[in-house]
């Protein structure tokens, strides 16, 4: 462990950061710090600039602009230091498909200079539940499996931060959750994680998150800051012809955002007034059941969203 | 729906040209992504061209002006003014003079001439007293071709172009004689030169085909991602990338040779150790550049394409199909730059003259250059980020 990283306890401490492509601006001055030991969500839709970000951290992208530290190290001069202590998952599973389970692993124990490439491969097979599946090849696993596999690639050298780029996309809820679990495990160990989901209830399992959008970060604290700083008043309506409500209540003055849940609607707006001025006529009708009530995360990151839309795009 | 009603009338139509409309898709779409994809574009053009060019101006089967050396013995007008007829045939064009037997083998041996004439100590004399010595003219045959005509029309043009200067009657009658000695290959066996060819043609097509798909293998298989956020330097990947395939080509380079010498009895007359040495040099060259364009290409197509512009040029320019010595100089500029045209003159000065270290110093320091130009390119190309 170097100093100056674990005096502070900041692992990721970064400022400014803004990135274009091809003269499109997919990250915009985002600064961000992120705790050791702690699970830093980073939230966004697709396109949002979370990959961007999460690349430029460890190194495989130089930012326009901006500057920061990851472990201690510079993101700009220090590249190679900060590979050495990354694990970086990427979104689409990289490892290699025409080897096999533990061939993967000792490749990448070897890489990172490991004394026993052959032992600590044989020990994460172990970790990973993967035992009598190390000669099968990483190709031919299943999506869960691979993720696992992965996960296991880049814990492998023993990293002080981990990078997950949208880990448990298309991964069943069964492995999502064994796989949660083992990053609140490795986080307890003093790893610091950063991952990025689109999963509202995964959002909920970090210590910390941020959202982005548009290259844009739009928020971040914990998960009750985050709604409490938004200052949404939700109403949930349960009854009759919602579709028709939902229609109607809209472009009214002071309803940001309608959206349905199941069998009911969630009308959520930042001005309580002009939204209780606004849905009064409804609720004074019959058939409908209103209850106002606090807005989840997902209220608050679609309505982050729109928002954010109206401004950016 | 309004829509309906309308629209029954044209769907008619469109079934029955829906065979066209639907290839009439299909070909404007190809167009498309044609069009988008440069280097595709750029062989519809380049090839043809480059073929023409090749074959029109730098190929040439009736060689000229080849490369000779004479083995001066006596310094006589006699001599001289053989030596100015022989260079008027425009066949010859003497670029070393020498005036000792070891210097004048040593050439040939490398492949620095094809040709070289000695005029032996008292030869003038010899012909005024009409003792009808012998000049001697040695050619390396082991490219028949380049050879053959030169040495087939030898007597009469050096009967003609004499004439004038020696007044010999009429009938011409030459006062001495022309004794050609077809060195490495007397039989003029073209198999003698081709197979040898063979090897080094094969190993550039096999090689450069290994490499050139390994970078953008990585990169289209989204593995590169990973391998770059690992502590890896560029030329540890190159390094990583190339050592496999040279036993790869070692192997390779071993079976054709077996065959070569078991099959058509094509001789090793050389080291065995420098030919395998000399033999890897060449294989990590064509690794080098194989693996240079993979870090150029944008995906595995292209640096296929890439690969084959490069064969392209070096099957024709490297002295395998054609004589080297009868391209124009341009051409064999161009050839100087391919590692098939020196591993030609390696693999043929080893197995069929014999040659050692000495003979192929120039060849060798070539190859090597190419390696490492090649090589620089290709760490320098790599790309560390995802930029």
């Amino acid at each position: 462990m170097n100093g100056t990283a674990t005096s502070n306890g900041i692992a990721i401490d970064v400022k400014g950061l803004t990135k274009s492509f091809g003269g499109r601006e997919v990250v915009h001055d985002l600064s961000m710090q992120v705790k050791r030991g702690s699970i830093y969500g980073f939230l966004g839709p697709n396109g949002s600039g979370k990959t961007t970000t999460i690349r430029i951290l460890c190194g495989l992208l130089t930012p326009d602009s901006g500057e920061g530290t990851c472990l201690g190290y510079d993101i700009r001069r220090d590249a190679e230091r900060i590979k050495r202590q990354v694990g970086y998952m990427t979104q689409r599973f990289s490892l290699y498909q025409d080897l096999s389970v533990r061939e993967n692993l000792e490749f990448v124990a070897r890489l990172y200079g490991m004394r026993d490439a052959r032992g600590a491969a044989r020990e994460m097979i172990k970790r990973l539940g993967l035992s009598g599946r190390e000669e099968q090849l990483a190709g031919e696993l299943s999506g869960g499996w691979k993720q696992r596999l992965a996960l296991g690639a880049c814990t492998l050298p023993n990293p002080q931060l981990l990078l997950l780029d949208e880990p448990t996309a298309g991964v069943d809820p069964k492995a999502r959750r064994d796989f949660w679990n083992e990053i609140h495990a490795l986080a307890a160990e003093g790893l610091t994680v950063l991952v990025s989901t689109h999963y509202m209830d995964e959002a909920e399992r970090c210590h910390e998150i941020a959202y982005i959008a548009y290259g844009h970060l739009l928020a971040h604290g914990t998960v009750e800051e985050v709604i409490a700083k938004s200052a949404l008043t939700t109403y949930t309506v349960t009854g009759d012809d919602l579709n028709g409500l939902a229609g109607e209540l809209a472009d009214k003055p002071g309803v940001d955002m309608v959206a349905p849940f199941g069998t009911s609607l969630h009308v959520s707006g930042r001005d309580v007034a002009a939204l209780e001025a606004s849905i009064a006529p409804w609720r004074a009708r019959g058939g409908l059941h209103w209850v106002k009530s606090s807005p989840s995360l997902e209220d608050v990151f679609i309505e982050l969203m729109t928002r954010s839309k109206d401004n950016f795009q | 729906m309004s829509a309906v009603d309308t629209s029954s009338g044209a769907h008619d139509i469109r079934e029955r040209f829906g065979f066209w409309r639907r290839s009439y898709a299909m070909v404007a779409k190809e167009f498309i992504q044609l069009r988008r994809d440069r280097v595709s574009f750029a062989m519809i053009v380049l090839i043809p061209v480059m073929q023409l060019l090749l074959f029109g101006f730098a190929i040439n089967t009736t060689p000229r002006n080849l490369p000779s050396a004479v083995l001066l013995q006596e310094d006589s007008d006699l001599a001289r003014s053989i030596l100015k007829a022989l260079e008027n045939t425009s066949y010859f064009r003497f670029v070393h003079e020498v005036h000792d037997v070891d210097e004048f083998d040593n050439l040939l041996k490398s492949g620095k001439v094809l040709f070289g004439v000695e005029i032996p100590r008292g030869f003038e004399r010899a012909v005024r007293r009409g003792d009808k010595p012998a000049l001697l003219v040695a050619a390396d045959a082991t490219d028949p071709v380049a050879a053959s005509a030169a040495l087939g029309s030898l007597g009469t043009i050096v009967q003609t172009a004499l004439q004038h200067d020696l007044y010999i009657g009429d009938p011409p009658l030459l006062p001495f004689e022309i004794r050609a000695h077809a060195r490495y290959n007397p039989a003029a066996a073209s198999r003698l030169n081709i197979v040898p060819g063979l090897v080094g043609t094969i190993l550039t097509m096999t090689m450069l085909i290994f490499t050139a798909l390994s970078v953008t293998r990585e990169v289209e298989r989204g593995t590169m991602e990973s391998l770059l956020s690992m502590p890896i330097k560029p030329v540890e990947v190159m390094f990583g990338k190339i050592i496999p395939y040279v036993l790869v080509g070692f192997i390779q380079a071993t079976l054709i040779i077996a065959i070569g010498v078991l099959l058509f009895g094509v001789p090793i007359l050389g080291s065995l150790a420098m030919l395998a040495a000399l033999s890897m040099l060449f294989i990590t060259a064509n690794l080098s550049i194989g693996y240079t364009f993979s870090t150029i290409a944008q995906n595995q197509l292209q640096a296929i394409q890439m690969s084959f512009m490069f064969f392209l040029p070096s099957i024709l320019l490297s002295g395998f199909m054609f004589p080297f010595a009868g391209m124009p100089v341009w051409a064999q500029y161009l050839g100087e730059g391919l590692p098939l045209t020196h591993y030609l003159r390696i693999v043929r000065a080893i197995m069929l003259k014999g040659a050692t270290v000495q003979n192929l110093q120039y060849d060798t320091i070539a190859l090597a250059t190419l390696m490492l130009f090649a090589m620089t390119i290709a760490v320098m190309r790599f790309r560390r980020t995802l930029d």
